[in-house]
């Protein structure tokens, strides 16, 4: 299968959701291009039995309801970008994004669970959910906090015009 | 001849919850393992389990087996590691052997066996040869023992333990090459396909293992599309250069010991096959034997653990341990729990399964 393609192939074939999934389900919600603040985006269109997310949200932000089958919605008004949800979800399929964090420089926190670690400041590799390369990014801040639970959220910076496409990160190598 | 009120035997998820509601019930309780730790699965599921709440989800499955083991601690529960159950007779007598040399017989009022599945294989030519291993075999390497099989890994089988175990196999440092799954759709949970696929890993649907080849163990590997009748089509082999091939092929239920006891079969296609038929009570066609997890039919962790707790409080209750009252409040608080891990697209079918299970008008 081609590059070029492979991009409009769906889940259950690539192992990556397609945009046109993506924009199908009522999980996505990425911020516009013209709000100011970070807010948690979810990449989870299928119906398993799960709702840490819900749990993890302090405000109230993200929905699932009594039957936990039901595919989160996150409520981009109460969303404050805390970033609890991004480490609580067991499918780590949360990260928080804004489009302008500097002129022209979108935000990512993302959950990684790769050693090792980046330091702050860093230029990393960022990729697409087909993990192949987009951009170079700039770490922000490494949390490794202890209610997270061993996940990492690494915050980055990248260029905005990449805004949708960046999910993560290269894994770094041990050398 | 040893004594019991309830053996517990096989002291994974199902058996430790299954022993601990026991104990809490006030039922004399022993537990044997023919491992030398405790546990079975949950000490290598290092990732976050899914759930709500009340199933401890976003919990590591290891931490979860370490606080199964503290509360079996609290409640003094015997323990025996190292014992492999081996036989059961007349119903209630279990023969036990202990470090691998001496023959223990165990009496026991009621016996609950949560024995697990075992990995299926996939036969090819090279199927043999060392580096070739289950996917569940690797998992236990790299996270038990913190030995890396090969720093080149291919994948057969896309369902949730294929997934995660190649994200595990990245965490630990290897390189997954790929994923083949012979079916025309991967199986496992979207966000477990996902997160290994933005690791760069390919999928393959519709592909299957040729043959491997290597002089000591595994050099390579030649994948080859089948066509819609899963027929490998001619010319479209390739080969990849891997040192390690895993094989994530479903399990099947570990039933010997429940069927040399005399325990029912019933066949159950989706939960791995030939399984003990039991009632909702978790109870099999011989009123003194229970069962708990995958020898139910192949789940998951968090399922296993809701069975066995209904398997434990139901052979406590047996005994006249849990008042009636009781017994149905948490009874129907597990089974509660359970029916919303069988829930969903991919948990619908388990429980209509398990409902032809139980539904299932013996001869």
């Amino acid at each position: 299968m081609k590059d070029v393609d492979i991009y409009d192939q769906p889940l259950k074939v690539t192992g990556a959701v397609s945009m046109v999934e993506l924009h199908n389900s009522p999980c996505y919600t990425l911020p516009p291009t013209d709000r100011r603040a970070l807010a948690a985006v979810i990449e989870c269109v299928e119906e398993i039995p799960c709702n840490p997310c819900e749990t993890a949200c302090p405000t109230g932000a993200i929905t699932i309801g009594k039957d936990i089958t039901t595919i989160p919605v996150v409520d981009l008004a109460k969303c404050t970008g805390c970033s609890l949800c991004v480490a609580a979800c067991p499918g780590m399929a949360i990260y928080l994004k804004k489009y302008e964090f500097v002129e022209n420089e979108a935000y990512i926190a993302f959950p990684f669970e790769y050693l090792p670690l980046p330091k702050d400041g860093d230029t990393v590799r960022l990729v697409d959910r087909l993990g192949n390369y987009v951009c170079d990014g700039t770490v922000l801040r490494v949390v490794q906090a202890k209610r997270n639970d061993r996940t990492t959220v690494m915050h980055v910076s990248y260029p905005n015009e990449y805004y949708e496409r960046v999910v993560s990160m290269e894994r770094l190598s041990k050398a | 001849m040893h004594k019991c009120e309830v053996l517990v035997i096989g002291a994974g998820p199902a058996g430790l919850s299954a022993a601990l509601e026991a104990a809490r019930g006030g039922a004399k309780v022993l537990l044997v393992d023919e491992n030398s730790k405790p546990g079975g699965q949950l000490f290598k599921q290092i990732h976050k389990f899914f759930g709500s709440h009340e199933h401890r989800a976003g919990v590591r499955g290891i931490d979860i087996g370490t606080q199964l083991l503290k509360e079996a601690e609290e409640l003094h529960i015997e323990v025996w590691l190292d014992a492999e159950a081996v036989g059961i007779f007349n119903q209630t007598e279990v023969w036990i052997i202990r470090d691998k040399q001496t023959s223990v017989t165990v009496k026991a009022d009621r016996v609950i066996i949560a024995s697990g599945a075992i990995e299926n294989s996939v036969n090819f030519p090279g199927w043999t040869l060392p580096g070739v291993m289950g996917a569940g075999a690797a998992q236990t390497m790299i996270n038990l023992h913190r030995v890396l099989p090969g720093t080149k890994v291919l994948m057969i089988g896309s369902g949730n333990v294929g997934v995660i175990v190649s994200y595990q196999l990245l965490q630990a440092g290897a390189d997954v090459i790929g994923v083949v799954e012979a079916a025309p759709q991967l199986g496992g949970y979207g966000v477990h396909t996902a997160k290994v696929r933005r690791a760069k890993v390919p999928f393959y649907t519709r592909h299957t293992v040729k043959k491997a080849w290597g002089k000591d163990r595994v050099e390579g590997a030649t994948i080859v599309q089948l066509d819609d009748k899963w027929r490998p089509i001619s010319g479209t082999e390739f080969d990849v250069d891997v040192d390690t091939i895993c094989i994530a092929a479903g399990l099947t239920p570990l039933v010997e010991l429940a069927f040399a006891a005399g325990c029912e079969p019933i066949y159950t296609p989706l939960l791995g096959g030939m399984v003990p038929w039991h009632d909702e009570s978790m109870k099999t066609s011989i009123p003194s034997i229970y069962l708990a997890g995958d020898i139910s039919g192949v789940e998951e962790a968090s399922t296993a653990m809701e069975e066995g707790r209904m398997a434990g409080l139901s052979a406590a209750h047996s005994l006249g341990y849990i008042s009636d009252s009781d017994y149905h409040t948490h009874f129907e608080e597990a089974q509660r729990r359970l029916d919303v891990l069988r829930a969903g697209m991919f948990g619908q079918k388990r429980r209509d399964a398990k409902a032809a299970i139980i539904g299932h008008q013996r001869g």
